[in-house]
């Protein structure tokens, strides 16, 4: 975050009791942006009902923003890879994100979406979605609570309220170098082509740190 | 109902050349099949269908099974008597030879009408090679229809009479029947990072001789 | 016309339209619904082709959740796969641990205690509770009422998800059965808590009828629409309330007595039309039965142990032969055929999913009717993605 000069915090809400508001534009798209959070519609499997159950009376996502689930990727800015991506779905799921508009975020639920869960010696079973799609949040569980859904989505809502409109921090769409349209994997012989973006992914690093 | 051994000996005496026999099983499940040889299975499930006695309308599991080529070892113990007076010498010679595999398809048979079961019947490809075709029995049975695709797509047994034929579970230009025992997963190992490798260096450094004078880290 | 999607302008698979040429019909069209679809109840996708809005083909295309569960099973001991069946039908993970513990039990020959056998019923019929209400809600958020019937079976869910969380230590994964018996017992203030939700369900489904049933968009939308008959659905092996709507009175628990459900006093409805309707309503009248038994249940079950003294879980090596155990799941027939060699894990571990093999007569039902009709006969199904794909 560049500093910006002069008010403080406590000066700030002392002239909001006397009903002047003072914010920063920045401030103000990014609370827009992070309080407005519309998922797809998208479950692939158990992971998906605790998603539901998230948006149903009791734990309530709408309070989040998350009001509406779109069934369309192009008015949706959330996708919420809820369960185990196989590798027959992978193409799917990445023509789904690119369909997405910009500013557009992934949440990987449970641990199928993270790395491949219990079903990770699979030959159809894809070792995690953050192969192919970049992934900002990772909700560990299997599957989650719809309490840990919320926690990560909160995570997500404090991630855009940090990043700014210039500079490094900016989100995808507001920064000349990089891309917003990712590979969609074909499918081979054997497996799929490629069976991984190393754009997105590498391998984690097998040497201990000291 | 009536044991597998009273159907077996009613099948062999309606279908006098075909090859039916029981497999027992020997575990406590006491579920006992019939071997059916291809070349009968089909008349055979017609006749299992629509007997009077029987009345298996209702096919509810189809499975697959791969059994790979198994080396046999055959020991003859021949015994030599001693020429000096001693005790004979027996001596072992074991030849091995291959039995060639199989893929077998499992069919479980329950009655709805007359609310009994399960008969269950098996069949055999020659080899696990070339030699793959059965035939289907989803014209006598829709129910294998998705079931015998499966099995198709998993394992290679081809069926032939089976209406649409074609891979169910993997993708249209998949090459392998995965569900084979010799199934090689494409190479793609992914070291898993676990909290033990820090946990290790954490504890080595906090069980290291403390140097002269101030705080332990 | 290739009919699994592939064209030489769209890669295979995602959504695309195109424009079919048949001499004898002018122009149809093929349109791919799924494997991304709001409707589809997961990850299912259907290539329908249509002549306007009437269907005159449709072919389903599974495998988008084929997860290899069996191949994982062959390489697993038979204790270790108990969570992953959990996870094949995962709105009933209790009855898919029976079926299971069922066959690894005749497998081994091992005997159950009762005060298990009332308690498996118990959560059995909770979990029928639970995943019936869920399938009257989806099935009216297809025909369009967006998420109000759903609120209100969840609502009920969550009751039920709180009670199986307390006694198993899991909402929906509960891995609870095991062979020979149950691994927690159920304390007197968890039976109680069944009690009371018991005895305030049939208010709720008093309610939710109320609501729901007599509905004339629900009527109209449902009655004479994807009809079953009874001859049809015996020979495509359709089981479960499928079956039961088609009017033929099959219901394992009665057929097989498992458990101990000869000891219970149930009705099992049948439906006359073997239509959608009926297959809402058999649900619903399922239901009602359910909540007698589990009255029976918690007015019968004795004291005792929960669990086969003479089971051994870890290392368990059962002798060789095979099984093949069924319940009647929510869903259907679920049944677990094992092969064993002797050794820690199966030789062959085969699931009989309910849900793969009714989706056999999914393009008989639709033919001839609209696509808009589509979605909700294969609503009514019932179909769950992570059973058909395993």
């Amino acid at each position: 975050m560049t500093a910006m000069p002069t008010i403080t915090d406590e000066e700030r809400s002392e002239l909001r009791r006397h009903g002047i508001l003072l914010t920063s534009v920045e401030e103000l798209y990014n609370w827009g942006r992070s309080h407005s959070v519309w998922p797809l519609q998208f479950g692939l499997a158990c992971c998906a009902i605790e998603m539901i159950a998230a948006s149903m009376a009791r734990f309530d996502i709408a309070r989040f923003g998350s009001e509406v689930f779109r069934p369309s990727p192009r008015q949706a800015d959330l996708l919420i890879v809820s369960g185990t991506v196989t590798k027959k779905m992978a193409p799917q799921v990445v023509r789904l994100w690119n369909q997405m508009a910009e500013p557009k975020y992934c949440i990987a639920m449970g641990a199928c979406a993270i790395s491949g869960g219990p079903f990770k010696r699979g030959y159809n079973v894809l070792k995690g979605i953050d192969r192919f799609v970049p992934v900002d949040i990772y909700i560990p569980g299997c599957p989650p609570r719809p309490e840990a859904l919320l926690h990560g989505l909160m995570e997500l809502q404090k991630k855009i309220s940090g990043q700014s409109i210039k500079g490094p921090d900016a989100p995808r769409h507001l920064r000349a170098d990089t891309s917003c349209e990712y590979p969609v994997p074909e499918f081979g012989e054997h497996d799929l082509l490629p069976p991984k973006n190393p754009d997105v992914w590498q391998a984690p690093d097998s040497s201990r740190k000291q | 109902m009536e044991t597998p051994d009273q159907i077996c000996h009613r099948l062999l005496a309606r279908f006098p050349s075909a090859e039916i026999s029981v497999l027992q099983n020997p575990g406590p499940a006491a579920q006992h099949s019939l071997l059916v040889g291809p070349a009968s299975v089909r008349e055979v499930a017609e006749f299992l269908r629509d007997d009077p006695l029987l009345r298996l309308d209702f096919c509810s599991n189809v499975t697959g099974v791969d059994w790979p080529d198994k080396v046999v070892v055959d020991v003859t113990k021949s015994t030599v008597p001693d020429p000096a007076g001693g005790p004979p010498k027996v001596t072992e010679q074991k030849t091995e030879h291959t039995q060639p595999g199989y893929l077998e398809v499992v069919y479980h048979l329950y009655s709805v009408a007359l609310r009994h079961g399960p008969v269950i019947i098996r069949t055999r490809t020659a080899n696990r090679t070339d030699a793959v075709t059965l035939p289907s029995l989803t014209p006598v049975w829709r129910a294998a229809e998705f079931q015998e695709r499966e099995v198709f797509d998993l394992f290679g047994v081809v069926f032939s009479g089976h209406p649409d034929l074609r891979r169910i579970l993997m993708w249209d230009g998949y090459k392998d029947h995965p569900m084979r025992r010799d199934y090689v997963e494409p190479e793609d190992y992914e070291w898993e990072p676990t909290p033990h490798g820090d946990l290790v260096d954490k504890s080595k450094r906090a069980h290291a001789p403390k140097p002269a004078g101030g705080p332990t880290p | 016309m290739s009919l699994t999607g592939d064209s030489p302008l769209f890669p295979s698979g995602g959504a695309h339209v195109r424009a079919v040429n048949d001499e004898f019909h002018g122009d149809l069209l093929e349109v791919s619904m799924g494997p991304h679809h709001p409707s589809t109840h997961g990850v299912f996708r259907m290539i329908v082709t249509l002549d306007g809005e009437r269907i005159v083909k449709l072919k389903p295309v599974l495998g988008y959740l084929h997860r290899n569960h069996e191949k994982i099973g062959e390489g697993t001991s038979y204790l270790a796969s108990m969570p992953y069946t959990d996870r094949l039908d995962y709105l009933n993970a209790m009855t898919n641990n029976w079926a299971y513990a069922l066959s690894v039990e005749r497998l081994g020959g091992l005997a159950v205690p009762e005060r298990a056998e009332y308690l498996r019923i118990i959560l059995a019929e909770l979990s029928r509770l639970q995943n019936h209400v869920c399938l009257a809600g989806f099935l009216l958020q297809d025909t369009g009422a967006s998420g109000t019937p759903l609120m209100y079976a969840f609502r009920e869910r969550e009751t039920i998800l709180d009670l199986f969380e307390s006694l198993s230590g899991s909402r929906m994964m509960c891995n609870y059965q095991r062979f020979g018996g149950c691994r927690v017992d159920a304390s007197p203030e968890w039976l109680g808590q069944v009690s009371t939700l018991v005895d305030g369900f049939g208010a709720f489904l008093d309610e939710f009828e109320q609501l729901i049933t007599g509905n004339e968009i629900l009527m109209s939308r449902t009655q004479g629409i994807g009809v079953l008959k009874a001859a049809d659905a015996v020979a495509a092996g359709i089981t479960g309330p499928l079956l039961r709507a088609a009017g033929v009175g099959y219901d394992i628990r009665k057929v097989d007595g498992y458990g101990l459900y000869n000891r219970f006093n149930f009705r099992v409805p049948l439906g006359a039309h073997g239509d959608t309707y009926d297959r809402y309503m058999v649900r619903i009248l399922e239901m009602r039965e359910s909540i007698t038994i589990l009255q029976q249940a918690l007015r019968d079950i004795p004291t005792g142990p929960i669990m086969d003294p003479k089971a051994k879980l870890r290392g368990f090596r059962p002798k060789p032969g095979e099984s093949y155990g069924r319940i009647e799941g929510p869903k259907g027939e679920i049944g677990f055929y094992l092969i064993s060699d002797g050794s820690a894990n199966p030789y062959r571990y085969r699931v009989r999913p309910p849900s793969f093999v009714n989706l056999t007569v999914l393009e008989d039902l639709c033919l001839g009717h609209t696509i808009a009709d589509s979605v909700v006969i294969l609503g009514s199904i019932d179909i769950v993605l992570g059973e058909v794909d395993r």
